[in-house]
């Protein structure tokens, strides 16, 4: 069995799988629990596509038992789906799956979990007015009656909960559960499945430093325990922190499988996006003008009433790029909806010195717009397009209003915009430049391409730039980041939201670090070290920051 | 990505869908005993083949074109109305009031007043299940329903106990006067001599022709209609614009209403003279099969409304000569419901497959 | 207004309250799956006239009964087609089933029986006949508690019974057992339900052939048991009645029993006192006839407490992106 094996791995292109055979692989294993034998999962040759999109292309990983392997690459390099494969959520097109030697089929998630797999999903499949409990057993209930169960579960938690430190309250409602308890709840589920083979994707996507810990730690007990488990995180540190070996994803290929103590950060980098990453752009230093926007004590709660912006105080001179940093759901998007008009809040947001309405009728997009606010939302898909309409009309989409493309007092000037469309598509080199094509079948580049365009031509005061290149090829990427600094350089104040570290330190001026809706320093970018901000990013302070001239750090407050 | 042509879209699969409508409904013909061949040949003299046939098929489209238009201008707004029947109901109480309030000298200032009078009870009509969908988050399928029913009781206490002259036992209005009967196909010039006196199809027909310009118009070239287009397609987005959702949901929602209302210019004001019990009969849910296999285009709407006119005036003629009764017609518009709209993908997903699979085919060729 | 008056009133109520109630609870099912049904109307309609057709050809009610069920789970079987296997518009699917059954009982009725869309009378054992309680006659002349019994518990046909057994069954089967446990799940988040490997489909489908079932008796037992046989028409609304109880109730079994009867109620009232004298105004008989659609305006409006739909309800599940 082992020559088919090692000849089926042989046929793979993924040429740096370094595992030959067994025993080689197992080195690479954790010494804790060094297991013999086969692997635990063995991919072989994956393909699916959706529609026209390849999303995995010939793919083959194998992973040793007790260890924790990590699968790495950008937004839409296709991990989530080959993940979704391996637990029976969709169906590959081609290829094999191995768990423990044997071939399996997985057609749907009872296989999986009735081969020993448990996946934590990015989004968590959770009945939201359900018990914990409830939500433990569903699926995986003993007879046609729950109360056994229940109680069977009960016990089984609570046992659990004190093996793993994973407490949760079994009789609240998942709603008021805090997201890091959630999470527990995934991985609780999976474990009371007895699943020995846990999948985790973009696990710490939704959670604070301390709660990303207290996994790890729950992820090390496991791995000692000789479970095996599947990282897939797009986040180096955490793939350098606690994997033995990693697998290295782009557009649908595994590039690379590597033992994560033989490689580097840089070299893994380099490997996701195909060539050295140069996220160094040609720009000269800033020459700020006059304050634009000031910001003063902002708050804004969310609909549950939770206080998502605790008095956010920043200030945007002319030509200059502030920076926001911090990890996803700090308040950095609730701050692109409030200066954009989409949330309301309290507290003071002058532009030019004007004071703007942050309630009421005047605190829209529309009343934004008029101020000479431009906004590259953070998500386009959702956001900034509609998919279904035409470039044309997504080219003035938000400034539909403007007189400029209305024809007379009733009807818009639809042939006026459709010239306009053609220009600025030739413009910003929007491929293919068709005005009448829906927005729906350009690539991720393109479409941001039409959105940047649509927003820059207006010549904002202040101009709010969400993820501007989330999902964007690199060519793009580049394209981009100079329109960015063109019109910094013709005088727009620009405030720029990023959880990818090296686009802020790319293009900023100067930064402001968020954490749980503060913001926890600000100061210049050439000053701000890689441990300084991340601390700040973990909402802490310290030691760390003191090297970093010019800035200014938040007193620490008690978190609550 | 779009690899089906546009007229697979709008013609051939909606044609297919009817295709199969009809294909059934002559099963279901066959089982109860008749000829459908023959039923087809029944319906297709009756309503087309003489001008007494087309005046009665006209004045049914007529009533169709506006509450297809309703279901289809709340459809750009992603909201299904389905009170059209109550909202043209409203709309018959507005149209009533209005004539029977003041004697008016001629049937343009009539009809112009009506018109209004129509319109603003259908709007008012929906405006309700429109604010609470809007401000509370009501469903608007529930809320409408309900209205249906609840406009229903308000015209039945209003026949019975407002509107019913002194002395009638018939819960209707008394007669509107002479000078407010519209013109019919048989008072115009040079076609009026084939048209008898009888034939209901009247210069409604011809508002209901401007009606569907003038959405066309509204969708496709005013800011509200791209407003109304983008908050459908995208709640999201229309936030991130400035676009309000509640502006959008009652601007839809009153022209819609307010479309449903104007039917009752034709069915009411045009044909009846008064104002009875369920003068709607139905059109209000036929405006739903109209707007679908109309693909919520006005032109589409129009066609698809004269093709419900035909159904709706053949089935009758069904009904007097053959057996089979005029419910057939509703089987078939149940029919056309089920297949252009909940069964849509039945058909649209292997045809564009198929041609998604042919255009892939040709790039590697 | 004397007591035996009351008890005519009450007992009338219960009569018109069992048809809602079952579909109520057949609806209840299939909300709870996250398919929406705006069809029961239809669904009953057609268990009303293939119950009353076969009831009358053969004479017995069981049978008319078999053939109701079927012809309202053949309907349930088109919408849950349309809804899960094909993922249309639910409600659009909806409104199809009951134009479907509003022509298709009529022309059948017309082909088969020639009296103008309706079935033969019913007689004898081709009604449900009233059931008479073991004692009823017995404590008739107990004051106030014996008329309870033998005049408003005593004496309704075995669907009357049957529907208000549904409500606890429902119940416990809902919050009991796991089969309640994954439908409610699977109309709250089906995602949840489809990793943990439970067939999303086969639960749906599940759901609205209960549906079927259930809306099927309350047409069974209105062409043979309210009436005796079938008439064009014939639910005349009480399939959106039913709706309107099941939001009121917010998508709960004892609740449902509620909203139902006092629907059931205020429809005898308004049969029997067409309009209602308060003094200051007099309620029209079309204002009783409004109120339950008024009422259900209110409660969606969310000024008496918000209904939540389930989840998920109206959506189809699409897994594949």
């Amino acid at each position: 069995m082992s020559t088919t094996e090692s000849n089926n791995a042989g046929r793979q292109a993924t040429a740096a799988l370094a595992t030959e055979n067994a025993s080689d692989a197992a080195e690479a294993a954790h010494a804790a629990a060094t297991p013999t034998g086969a692997p635990a999962i063995e991919l072989k040759g994956i393909s699916k596509a959706f529609g026209t999109v390849q999303a995995n292309k010939d793919i083959s990983i194998r992973v040793m038992p007790g260890t924790i392997h990590g699968i790495i690459g950008e937004n839409g390099a296709g991990k989530s789906t080959l993940m979704s494969i391996l637990y029976g959520f969709y169906k590959a097109d081609a290829g094999e799956i191995w768990i423990k030697g044997k071939h399996t089929h997985i057609p749907d998630s009872q296989a999986a979990i009735s081969a020993g797999i448990g996946m934590v999903f990015q989004h968590f499949k959770l009945v939201q007015n359900f018990t914990v409990l409830e939500n433990i057993i569903l699926g995986a209930e003993d007879g046609a009656l729950l109360r056994p169960s229940l109680s069977k579960a009960r016990k089984e938690l609570k046992r659990l909960a004190e093996e793993y430190e994973l407490n949760v309250d079994p009789d609240e409602k998942i709603e008021e559960l805090s997201v890091g308890h959630q999470q527990r709840v995934e991985i609780l589920k999976a474990l009371y499945r007895q699943a020995d083979i846990l999948i985790l994707d973009e696990p710490t996507g939704v959670l604070t430093p301390a709660e990303a810990d207290h996994l790890f730690r729950i992820l090390d007990f496991l791995r000692k325990e000789g479970k095996t488990i599947i990282l897939i995180t797009h986040k180096l540190r955490e793939i350098m922190e606690i994997t033995d070996t990693v697998s290295v994803m782009r557009r649908g290929e595994m590039t690379a499988t590597v033992k994560t103590a033989e490689t580097s950060p840089e070299q893994l980098a380099e490997l996701m996006v195909g060539r050295k990453v140069l996220l160094n752009v040609d720009k000269t230093p800033a020459q700020p003008g006059k304050t634009v926007l000031e910001v003063e004590n902002l708050r804004v709660k969310d609909e549950d009433g939770i206080e998502r912006l605790k008095g956010i105080n920043l200030e945007i001179r002319a030509g200059e790029i502030l920076g926001i940093a911090g990890v996803a759901g700090n308040g950095q998007s609730e701050l692109l909806e409030i200066l954009g008009g989409f949330a309301k809040g309290t507290g003071h947001i002058r532009i030019n010195g004007e004071e703007i309405d942050l309630t009421g009728k005047h605190s829209d997009g529309q009343s934004r717009r008029r101020r000479g606010i431009s906004h590259v939302p953070e998500d386009r898909h959702s956001l900034g397009l509609i998919l279904d309409f035409a470039a044309w009309e997504n080219m003035v989409f938000g400034y539909h209003s403007d007189p400029a493309y209305q024809k007379n007092r009733f009807v818009m000037d639809n042939a006026g915009i459709v010239a306009h469309t053609a220009e600025a598509m030739e413009r910003f080199d929007v491929r293919p430049p068709i005005p009448t094509l829906p927005a729906k079948s350009f690539s991720g580049g393109n479409q941001q391409k039409i959105v940047l365009a649509r927003e820059i031509e207006r010549n904002p005061a202040l101009l709010l730039v969400g993820q501007p290149t989330r999902g964007v090829d690199i060519g793009a990427i580049e394209f981009i980041h100079k329109r960015i600094i063109e019109l910094r350089d013709q005088g727009a104040a620009i405030l720029l939201v990023s959880v990818e570290l090296d686009e802020i330190r790319a293009l900023s001026d100067r930064v402001a670090v968020m954490f749980d809706g503060q913001v926890m320093g600000i100061g210049p970018v050439e000053t701000a070290t890689q441990t300084g901000m991340g601390c700040l990013m973990a909402g802490m302070g310290g030691e760390d920051v003191r090297g970093m001239d010019g800035w200014t750090i938040a007193a620490p407050e008690e978190s609550q | 990505m779009e690899k089906t042509p546009k007229w697979v879209d709008v013609a051939l699969i909606p044609l297919l869908n009817l295709l199969i409508a009809f294909v059934i409904s002559g099963i279901v013909v066959l089982l109860i005993g008749e000829d459908p061949i023959k039923a087809i040949k029944v319906m297709v003299s009756g309503a087309l083949g003489s001008p007494y046939g087309w005046g009665y098929t006209l004045y049914y489209a007529t009533n169709f074109i506006f509450t297809g238009l309703a279901v289809a201008v709340a459809y750009h707004a992603s909201q299904f109305n389905i009170g059209g029947e109550g909202q043209a109901t409203l709309g018959g109480l507005g149209v009533a009031l209005v004539l029977l309030a003041f004697p008016w000298p001629h049937w343009t200032i009539a009809l112009i007043a009506a018109m209004a009078g129509g319109a603003i009870f259908g709007a008012a009509w929906a405006a309700i299940p429109a604010y609470l969908q809007a401000k509370r988050g009501s469903h608007i399928v529930i809320t409408t329903i309900m209205f249906n029913f609840i406009g229903a009781a308000v015209l039945n206490y209003m026949l019975v106990n407002v509107l019913r002259p002194r002395g009638s036992m018939d819960p209707a209005t008394a007669r509107f006067g002479a000078s407010t009967h519209l013109p019919t196909f048989h008072d115009f010039p040079l076609v009026g001599q084939f048209f008898s006196k009888s034939v209901p199809a009247n210069v409604s027909f011809f508002v209901a022709i401007l009606a569907c310009y003038l959405v066309w118009v509204l969708i496709w070239r005013t800011k509200l209609g791209f407003e109304i287009r983008a908050f459908g397609r995208s709640e999201s987005a229309a936030r991130y614009a400035g676009i309000s959702p509640v502006k959008i949901v009652m601007a839809a929602m009153l022209i819609s209403g307010g479309l449903a209302g104007l039917m009752a210019i034709n069915n009411v004001m045009g044909e009846a003279h008064r104002l009875v019990l369920n003068s709607v009969e139905g059109a209000g849910f036929i405006g739903i099969a109209v707007a679908l296999m109309g693909r919520n285009h006005p032109f589409g709407v129009f066609l698809a409304a004269l093709l419900f006119g035909f159904l709706y005036q053949g089935g009758g003629e069904l009904a007097l000569e053959t057996t089979i009764p005029r419910e057939l017609i509703t089987v078939i518009q149940a029919l056309v419901i089920l297949f252009t709209g909940a069964f849509d993908n039945m058909l649209r997903a292997p045809i564009e497959s198929f041609f998604v699979a042919r255009a892939n085919a040709r790039k590697e060729a | 207004m004397d007591f035996g008056t009351i008890i005519e009133i009450l007992d009338s109520a219960v009569r018109l309250g069992t048809p809602l109630l079952l579909a109520c609870l057949a609806g209840l099912f299939s909300e709870r799956a996250g398919i929406f049904d705006i069809g029961l109307e239809g669904k009953m309609l057609m268990a009303a006239f293939f119950s009353g057709a076969v009831a009358a050809v053969t004479g017995n009610a069981w049978l008319g009964l078999l053939a109701g069920v079927g012809g309202s789970m053949s309907l349930a079987f088109v919408h849950g087609l349309a809804s899960i296997t094909f993922r249309g518009n639910q409600l659009i699917s909806g409104v199809a089933v009951n134009f479907l059954a509003s022509g298709f009982t009529v022309l059948i009725a017309q082909s088969w029986f020639h009296q103008g869309g309706r079935t033969p009378q019913l007689s004898g054992n081709g009604r449900f006949d009233p059931i008479t309680l073991p004692g009823a006659e017995a404590v008739q002349d107990v004051p106030f508690l014996g008329p309870i019994y033998s005049n408003l518990i005593s004496g309704h046909s075995i669907l009357v019974y049957v529907a208000f057994a549904m409500v606890p069954i429902t119940w416990w089967v809902l919050f009991r057992t796991r089969f309640g446990l994954r439908l409610r799940a699977v109309g709250e988040n089906p995602e949840s339900v489809d990793t943990a490997g439970i067939s999303v489909i086969r639960m749906r489908y599940t759901a609205v052939a209960i549906t079927g079932v259930l809306a099927g008796l309350g047409g069974v037992y209105l062409a043979t048991g309210l009436a005796a046989g079938f008439v064009k028409e014939m639910t005349a609304g009480r399939g959106y009645i039913a709706l309107a109880a099941l939001i009121f109730a917010k998508w709960r079994p004892v609740p449902a029993l509620g909203a139902t009867m006092l629907f059931g109620l205020l429809e005898a009232i308004s049969n029997r006192y067409p309009n209602i004298d308060l003094g200051v105004v007099t309620l029209p008989i079309q204002f009783m006839q409004a109120v339950p659609y008024i009422l259900t305006v209110i409660i969606l409006a969310g000024f008496i407490g918000k209904a939540i739909p389930p989840r998920a309800g109206g959506q189809p599940y699409v897994k594949e992106r």
